[in-house]
């Protein structure tokens, strides 16, 4: 980057250091619910570095914690399908990180909520290229830490219910949606949601229950019923 | 399928939807339907795993100490408390209901 930065630049970088360590933190409660969940200190960690979105590492081992091993399907499917809207973000982050194969590959991996609700709030294309990878890079290198940190307290707590964390996986799923909850639209389908899956616990394989209730955003979205304005990033929330 | 496999195979899923957004014609995802279903999207599947994650025990139904907990979570988040500490506020709670009773 060039040494003379303009004042945009700066902003963009301040802003993205504040949601990047805000953010970081909630690398403790993945890494200890993770453990909790099953997965080994290792498998805790490659979880952060490879995969690197955070509503699809809470997806995974929630499902797991519930279903075990058995759900595992069900638990990459919920994953996938959370991920679903990194491709969108990418798809308006391409020209912001402009032409190279490595800077794409780097560009890729970096590319969750908060790095591209920080670089589309700029004005400048200088100041959405810093903001995108100083929030990028910034929650990656404390994502990665938090986890290690909370893998290895998780790792030491032993028995689940005996401590609340199962209500703190439900808790930690709540703030990941609260962001998003701004609209009639995203509200209902909520409801709907958590309703449908709740209502066919008892009848489904554990895991099925949450892939058969997001068809209420296939329904809700494909015929646009309560009314939707045009979608943009979340402004948080979310790694 | 072990741990490993489960582990490995989500995780190259989901680094490889990153990596498409920069391969594919964005043309192919400019329609605003699919654009708003892969939001709802996003808001279903958290919606599910918080009924599920808050009521579930298994294959059942089941109230317990985690319904007050998050009741208590979603308070704080409508209180803009941290992130981190709704979660070990709900933790607190669940913990202490159960030693409680």
């Amino acid at each position: 980057m060039a040494t003379q930065r303009t004042p945009e630049e700066r902003a963009a970088i301040r802003s993205g250091l504040a949601v990047g360590l805000a953010t970081a933190v909630y690398g403790i409660s993945f890494g200890a619910l993770a453990t909790l969940s099953g997965l080994d200190v290792w498998q805790t960690c490659f979880l952060s570095l490879v995969m690197f979105t955070g509503g699809s590492q809470f997806a995974l081992i929630g499902v797991l914690a519930s279903g075990g091993l058995a759900a595992g399907p069900a638990a990459i499917t919920s994953a996938a399908l959370l991920g679903t809207r990194n491709v969108f973000y990418s798809i308006r982050m391409a020209p912001v990180v402009g032409p190279g194969f490595w800077r794409r590959a780097a560009a890729a991996q970096l590319t969750i909520d908060e790095s591209v609700a920080v670089s589309t709030a700029q004005t400048t294309l200088g100041a959405q290229r810093a903001g995108f990878w100083v929030t990028g890079l910034a929650i990656y290198l404390g994502w990665n830490l938090t986890t290690l940190v909370g893998a290895l307290i998780g790792d030491l707590l032993g028995d689940v219910s005996a401590y609340g964390l199962d209500a703190a996986a439900a808790a930690a799923f709540l703030g990941l949606l609260w962001p998003r909850l701004k609209e009639r639209q995203t509200q209902a389908v909520a409801v709907a949601a958590a309703v449908v899956a709740t209502l066919l616990t008892p009848v489904l394989v554990p895991g099925l229950p949450v892939l058969v209730a997001a068809g209420v955003a296939l329904v809700v979205g494909g015929f646009n019923l309560f009314g939707a304005k045009p979608t943009k990033p979340p402004a948080g929330g979310d790694a | 399928m072990t741990a490993w496999q489960i582990v490995i195979l989500a995780s190259i899923v989901c680094a490889a939807l990153k990596v498409a957004g920069y391969l594919i014609p964005p043309k192919a995802f400019e329609h605003p339907t699919v654009a708003r279903i892969a939001n709802l999207m996003t808001v279903a599947l958290l919606a599910a795993l918080i009924g599920v994650q808050t009521f579930g025990a298994g294959q059942a139904v089941q109230l317990d100490a985690r319904v007050p907990a998050v009741l208590v979570a979603a308070v704080l988040y409508a209180l803009r408390v941290p992130f981190v500490v709704v979660v070990i506020a709900a933790a607190v709670v669940a913990a202490g209901i159960r030693m409680l009773t």
